[in-house]
């Protein structure tokens, strides 16, 4: 009887937390949405989405999103270009051809690498990549959307190593042998063998990559120049969605359109990376059928 | 009768780490014919098999002394890209790969630089049709292999094997996980490849060997005990160790 009891407790907890989960994430959304339709109440929210200037204490002010929108897509891009093919290439490495002995320096030395604080290397940006990148290519400042992709994609590149490496060792022993058997190389095996068959893995990190990159705040609002303006290359000064709302949410008046704004452009960040997660489960899906 | 030999292993020793899995083995394997090679677990078959084309030096603590002479030739002159082209091997279970019926026997030809599509769609034909599966998978070349039952993946895995246009045709225990009818098959398939192929056939099974093989070899703890006509090896065994085996006394 007491053994019933327990069972039925222990289920009701799990259930219970899976719930939890759900309903905070669903609270998060109605909370921003309802602080962002405020705004939408006296700004159009066709004005938000199109609006090509933000400016947010002038007189009228205004809210266009899409400067900051470009300016995240613009560093998020910039950042997955450079750290894809790295962190895949090191998966690879790390996997497939390293030493065993080798092999374990490499992954403690990624994992020191991902406990890096962002805030570090923010200010690594600014005291040094930034002034590197500014005399590099005679920029007339070096806190710019590159300094930022850097950045990012050095952030992201644990992620994205440790688990298409996951991915990569966990392809069957068998499919190594047959290609062996074959007679192809090591080249050819790992090219058309083994980074298919881990392709929905290696997906997979380079998704939650993006998602960690989209949504980091405190590097790119220190080294991207924090300039709302519309970029045309990431050689000039951008502003992120994060940065924007990390910046400006301390000056703003509770209450006023300004603060409504910010929860409009969180509403905005959340809609990215809940489409970016949506697309990368559908993928996952599709894979491993 | 005058054999050609194809294979001959000079006091081949094959050791992982400290530990000698074949000792000062010598044995010839002549062309075309098929050597059943039989014995219990842990005898060395298999790494005799795997000795041949050089798949033992995937495993890092392998090494091996004496000579494998192919042809003539040290296997060592050879890349190890031609050499298991030439010398094919068919493991013990089904090692399809996660692609369609047709790249899965294309693989071998495009590592090998075979690019012209028609030419990849005659070979792929070609090796289902000497495989017996052509068929069963004609008009489903697209779909995953991996769909494919037991014994249709094993004589994928055979016509893979036959696309890269091998001299000799290694088998690991292939019938190891399949029914009595795709076993059949399989067996079947082999004895219409002899006239081209020279083919080694490693198993448990002694019935298959008697069946399949024209000369049998038995292995026992890392040495080649007996390896003799199958008829007689199998009626008439010269070593008590091999009645034993073959009677069904201990193994």
């Amino acid at each position: 009887m007491s053994r019933k009891i327990r069972e039925f407790g222990v289920e009701g907890c799990i259930k219970l937390s899976g719930l939890l989960v759900i309903i905070f994430v669903i609270l998060i959304f109605l909370l921003l949405l309802k602080e962002s339709l405020s705004l939408f109440g006296v700004y159009p929210f066709k004005d938000f989405l199109t609006g090509t200037k933000w400016l947010p204490v002038s007189d009228p002010p205004k809210f266009g999103i899409v400067p900051l929108l470009l300016g995240s897509i613009y560093v998020t891009v910039g950042a997955i270009v450079i750290c894809v093919p790295l962190g895949v290439a090191s998966a690879m490495f790390i996997a497939e051809v390293a030493p065993a002995g080798f092999k374990h320096i490499l992954k403690s030395l990624i994992e020191i690498l991902a406990s890096i604080p962002s805030v570090v290397l923010g200010f690594i940006g600014i005291v040094w990549l930034g002034p590197f990148l500014k005399t590099t290519f005679h920029l007339s400042t070096g806190m710019c959307g590159l300094t930022g992709s850097l950045l990012l994609a050095y952030m992201a590149l644990p992620t994205i190593i440790s688990i298409s490496e996951d991915a990569i060792v966990s392809v069957p022993k068998s499919y190594k042998e047959a290609a062996f058997g074959l007679g192809a190389t090591r080249w050819q095996t790992l090219w058309r063998i083994i980074l298919p068959a881990a392709s929905s893995g290696i997906i997979a990190s380079i998704m939650l990559g993006i998602g960690r990159v989209i949504g980091e705040t405190m590097v790119v609002l220190m080294v991207t120049g924090n300039s709302p303006i519309i970029p045309h290359t990431l050689l000039q000064p951008l502003r992120t969605l994060t940065a924007t709302i990390a910046g400006e949410m301390g000056e703003t008046v509770s209450g006023s359109d300004h603060y409504y704004a910010l929860f409009a452009t969180g509403l905005i960040l959340f809609i990215i990376t809940f489409l970016i997660n949506l697309i990368a489960d559908i993928y996952l899906q599709r894979t491993k059928k | 009768m005058v054999n050609e030999v194809i294979i001959q292993t000079i006091d081949l020793n094959c050791c992982f780490e400290k530990n000698c899995v074949l000792k000062s083995l010598n044995i010839d394997v002549y062309k075309n014919e098929i050597l059943g090679v039989i014995g219990p677990a842990n005898s060395g078959k298999s790494t005799f098999l795997r000795a041949l084309n050089r798949l033992n030096y995937l495993d890092p603590s392998y090494s091996q002394t004496g000579e494998i002479i192919f042809e003539g030739k040290d296997i060592g002159i050879l890349p190890d890209s031609i050499l298991r082209r030439k010398i094919g091997i068919v493991f013990a279970m089904p090692q399809v790969l996660p692609v369609s019926i047709f790249n899965n026997v294309a693989y071998g030809p495009k590592v090998h630089d075979v690019k012209d599509k028609n030419r990849l769609e005659e070979i792929v034909e070609t090796s289902l049709q000497k495989a017996h599966l052509w068929e069963e998978v004609k008009d489903r070349l697209d779909m995953p292999a991996m769909k494919l039952s037991g014994g249709q993946q094993q004589r994928l895995c055979l016509a893979r094997t036959l696309a890269v246009e091998p001299d000799i045709i290694l088998y690991d225990e292939p019938c190891s996980g399949l029914d009595p009818i795709s076993t059949a098959k399989v067996e079947d398939t082999m004895q219409q490849l002899k006239e081209n192929y020279t083919q080694i056939l490693v198993t448990n099974n002694t019935k298959q060997a008697a069946r399949v093989s024209g000369r049998c070899a038995f292995f026992l703890m890392g040495d080649l005990v007996e390896i003799d006509d199958t008829d007689t090896l199998f009626t008439n065994p010269r070593d008590g160790r091999t009645n034993d085996y073959i009677t069904g006394r201990f193994g």
